[in-house]
C-alpha cells in the first residue's frame, strides 16, 4: 500500500463538506445557485485564495481579477470551495507534476487520478464537490474524468472564455467541466459559455439550453466509429486499447443502437499523427507564453532574496530555472527548439500543416456521422510513479484526446463501466463545432442505460 | 533524431533557462527520444497543404482603442522590485 497521507485533490486549505443536498436539489433543477465548485488552480481567482498553476513559480501568487468562468459560475450564486492540485501549468496526463501538492485515485490511492485536472476530477469523484471546472488543452478534462469515473466535458475552442485561465497553449486550451451526470455537465456548461469582450478568440454565438438537448431520444442519430482508435500503438502493455475498454466501446455501440441510434465506420487516417503535431504546436505556444515569468513583474525572482546580486540576465536564467519544474522547462525547451532559426519549418510549420489534415479527417468523418464514439484513453489509471521517467510513454496517454483538441471539437467523457481491476473506464463522445447540444444528448441517453456515474469510490480509510 | 549537448544548451540559453551539466545530459537523452518519435511526420505529404493555427475561422477581431484599467492600482503587488508605482530592473547595457 503506498503511502497516501497528505494527499488531496485540494490545494491549500480542504474545505468543508458542504451542505450537499441543496446543492443537489439546485444542480436537479439546472442552476448553480448555492451549489459548491472545485476550480483548478490554473484558473485565477481574487477570493483571497492564491492562484498557483501549481508552481513554484507562482506559489505566493494572489491574481488581482477573476476569471470570467470565475465570475459567471459566482454570479450564478455559486460557491467557490477551494481550489484543485494540477500538473503543473497543465503540463502533464498524471497530476504527478505539481510542484505543489500529491492527489491519488479516488479509486485506488496506488494509482494516478489522470491530469492535469486531476484534482477537480478526484474531488467531484469523491464527492467533496459535485462541480469542479478544469481546462483542457489536450485531453485535461476528459483524461482524468475517465480516469476518475465522473463525466467531463470540452467544449468547442471558443465556446467558454479563456480570459483568466493561465495561459499553456492558446490555439488549444479551454476551460471545461467535471461532474457526476450529463444534466450536470449541461448545467454548468450553459453558466460558462458564452462571447467575452476580454477573450478575442471567444465566440460571439447564442448559447442554447443545453438542459433541453437532454431528450432521451437518438433516434436516427448517426454515431461514427473511427477505427484508426483501436490500431494505436503505445496504448496499452499489448500496444493498443486495454481489452475491457474496447469491449465497453462495442457494449455502448449496442446501447446506442437500441436507444435508435445508428452506427457507421468512419475514417480518421491522421489519426497517428495526431501526438506528434500536438507535442509540437503546444510546446511552441507555451514556451511562448511562459516567457512572461521572467523574475521581473511577479512569481518566482531570485531579486527577492535580498542579497542577491547579478545582471539582468542572470535575474532571467536563475529565476526561470529555480521556479520551473522539469516537465515545464522540458516543454519550453522543445518548443523553443521547434521555434527556432532553422527548424520552423521542419517542425513547427509542418505541425500546423499536419494538423490541417487532422482537421480535414474530421470534416470529412462530419459527412457521415453526426457524432464520433471512441475510447477516452487507451487503459484506465495508471500507477503512480509507472510513467514518471518516460515522457514520451506519458504523453501517449493522450493520444484519443488530442486530435479533438487539435481540431477545436467539442467532445465529453462518459463513464463506462469499470475494469476487472475495478478502475473506471470512459468513453468520448466528439462532436462537430458548436454542436455541444448534440454530444450532450447522446452522452446523455448512454447514460440513462446504466447506474455507473452513481457509484462512488470507497470512503477513504482515516490515517492512523 | 539525435540532438548533441550544443544545441541543447543553445536552446536552453534561447529560453532564458540555467540549466546544470546534468539536466542538460538528461534532456538532451529526452529531447532527442521525442523528436525522434516526431519524425514520423517526414512521412506525411503536406505539399499544398495551408497551416492551422486558428480553428473557428476568425479574423481580426477587433476592439475599440479605449483604456479600461480600472485594477492598475493592484497589478504591481507581486513586483519582486519597485519603488511603489514603477517596476525598477537592472540596467539592460552592460549590467
Amino acid at each position: 500500500m503506498a503511502n497516501v497521507s497528505g494527499s488531496s485533490p485540494y490545494l491549500g486549505e480542504v474545505p468543508k463538506p458542504a451542505g450537499v443536498t441543496a446543492a443537489r436539489k439546485a444542480l436537479d433543477s439546472g442552476i448553480l445557485k448555492g451549489v459548491p465548485v472545485a476550480v483548478k488552480d490554473i484558473i485565477v481567482t481574487a477570493d483571497g485564495r492564491k492562484s498557483t498553476a501549481a508552481s513554484k513559480m507562482l506559489e505566493p501568487y494572489e491574481s488581482p481579477y477573476d476569471a470570467t468562468v470565475v465570475r459567471k459560475i459566482v454570479e450564478a450564486g455559486a460557491e467557490v470551495i477551494g481550489k484543485t492540485n494540477l500538473d503543473e501549468f497543465a503540463m502533464g496526463a498524471s497530476t504527478e507534476n505539481s510542484a505543489l501538492g500529491k492527489t491519488v485515485n479516488p479509486w485506488d490511492p496506488t494509482r494516478v487520478p489522470g491530469g492535469s485536472s486531476g484534482g477537480s476530477a478526484a474531488a467531484v469523484a469523491e464527492r467533496s464537490a459535485p462541480v469542479g471546472l478544469g481546462t483542457d488543452t489536450g485531453g485535461s478534462v476528459r483524461q482524468p474524468a475517465a480516469f476518475c469515473g465522473v463525466v467531463g466535458m470540452k467544449p468547442t475552442y471558443g465556446r467558454v472564455s479563456r480570459y483568466g485561465l493561465i495561459a499553456m497553449a492558446s490555439s488549444l486550451d479551454q476551460a471545461g467541466t467535471l461532474t457526476t451526470n450529463v444534466a450536470d455537465a449541461a448545467t454548468a456548461l450553459g453558466v460558462i459559455a458564452g462571447p467575452d469582450p476580454l477573450d478575442a478568440t471567444s465566440v460571439d454565438r447564442p448559447v442554447p439550453d443545453y438542459r433541453k438537448a437532454l431528450t432521451g431520444d437518438v433516434k436516427g442519430l448517426k454515431i461514427g466509429i473511427p477505427k484508426e482508435y483501436f490500431e494505436v500503438e503505445g496504448g496499452a502493455k499489448d500496444g493498443g486499447v486495454q481489452s475491457e475498454i474496447e469491449e465497453a466501446v462495442e457494449q455502448a455501440k449496442e446501447d446506442l443502437k437500441k436507444s435508435g441510434a445508428e452506427i457507421v465506420d468512419v475514417s480518421l487516417p491522421h489519426t497517428k499523427y495526431a501526438v506528434s503535431v500536438y507535442y509540437l504546436v503546444m510546446p511552441a505556444e507555451a514556451s511562448s507564453n511562459l516567457a512572461r515569468y521572467d523574475g521581473i513583474r511577479y512569481g518566482h525572482s531570485v531579486e527577492r532574496e535580498g542579497s542577491w546580486q547579478g545582471s539582468l540576465e542572470d535575474v532571467y536564467f536563475q529565476s526561470r530555472a529555480q521556479g520551473f519544474g522539469p516537465e515545464v522547462k522540458r516543454r519550453i525547451m522543445l518548443g523553443t527548439y521547434a521555434l527556432s532559426a532553422g527548424y520552423y519549418d521542419a517542425y513547427y510549420k509542418k505541425a500546423m500543416q499536419v494538423r490541417t489534415l487532422i482537421t480535414r479527417d474530421f470534416e470529412k468523418a462530419f459527412k457521415d456521422a453526426d457524432l464520433l464514439l471512441t475510447p477516452t484513453t487507451p487503459t484506465t489509471a495508471f500507477k503512480l510513479g509507472e510513467k514518471s521517467d518516460d515522457p514520451l510513454a506519458m504523453y501517449l496517454a493522450d493520444i484519443f484526446t488530442v486530435p479533438a483538441s487539435l481540431a477545436g471539437l467539442p467532445a465529453i467523457s462518459v463513464p463506462a463501466g469499470f475494469d476487472k481491476a475495478g478502475l473506471p473506464i470512459g468513453l468520448q463522445l466528439i462532436g462537430q463545432h458548436w454542436d455541444e447540444e448534440t454530444v450532450l444528448r447522446a452522452a446523455h441517453a448512454y447514460e440513462q442505460r446504466h447506474d455507473w456515474h452513481v457509484k462512488e469510490p470507497p470512503k477513504p480509510k482515516e490515517p492512523q | 533524431m539525435k540532438i548533441d549537448r550544443q544545441a541543447v544548451e543553445k536552446v536552453a540559453r534561447l529560453a532564458r533557462l540555467a540549466l546544470s551539466d546534468d539536466d542538460i545530459a538528461v534532456y538532451q537523452g529526452q529531447l532527442s527520444s521525442i523528436l525522434g518519435y516526431i519524425e514520423q511526420l517526414d512521412e506525411v505529404d503536406t505539399a499544398d497543404v495551408p497551416p492551422t493555427a486558428q480553428v473557428t475561422g476568425l479574423v481580426n477581431v477587433l476592439a475599440d482603442d479605449e483604456i479600461k484599467n480600472e485594477r492598475r492600482d493592484k497589478l504591481p503587488v507581486d513586483v519582486p522590485a519597485s519603488d511603489g508605482t514603477s517596476i525598477k530592473v537592472k540596467g539592460v547595457f552592460g549590467g
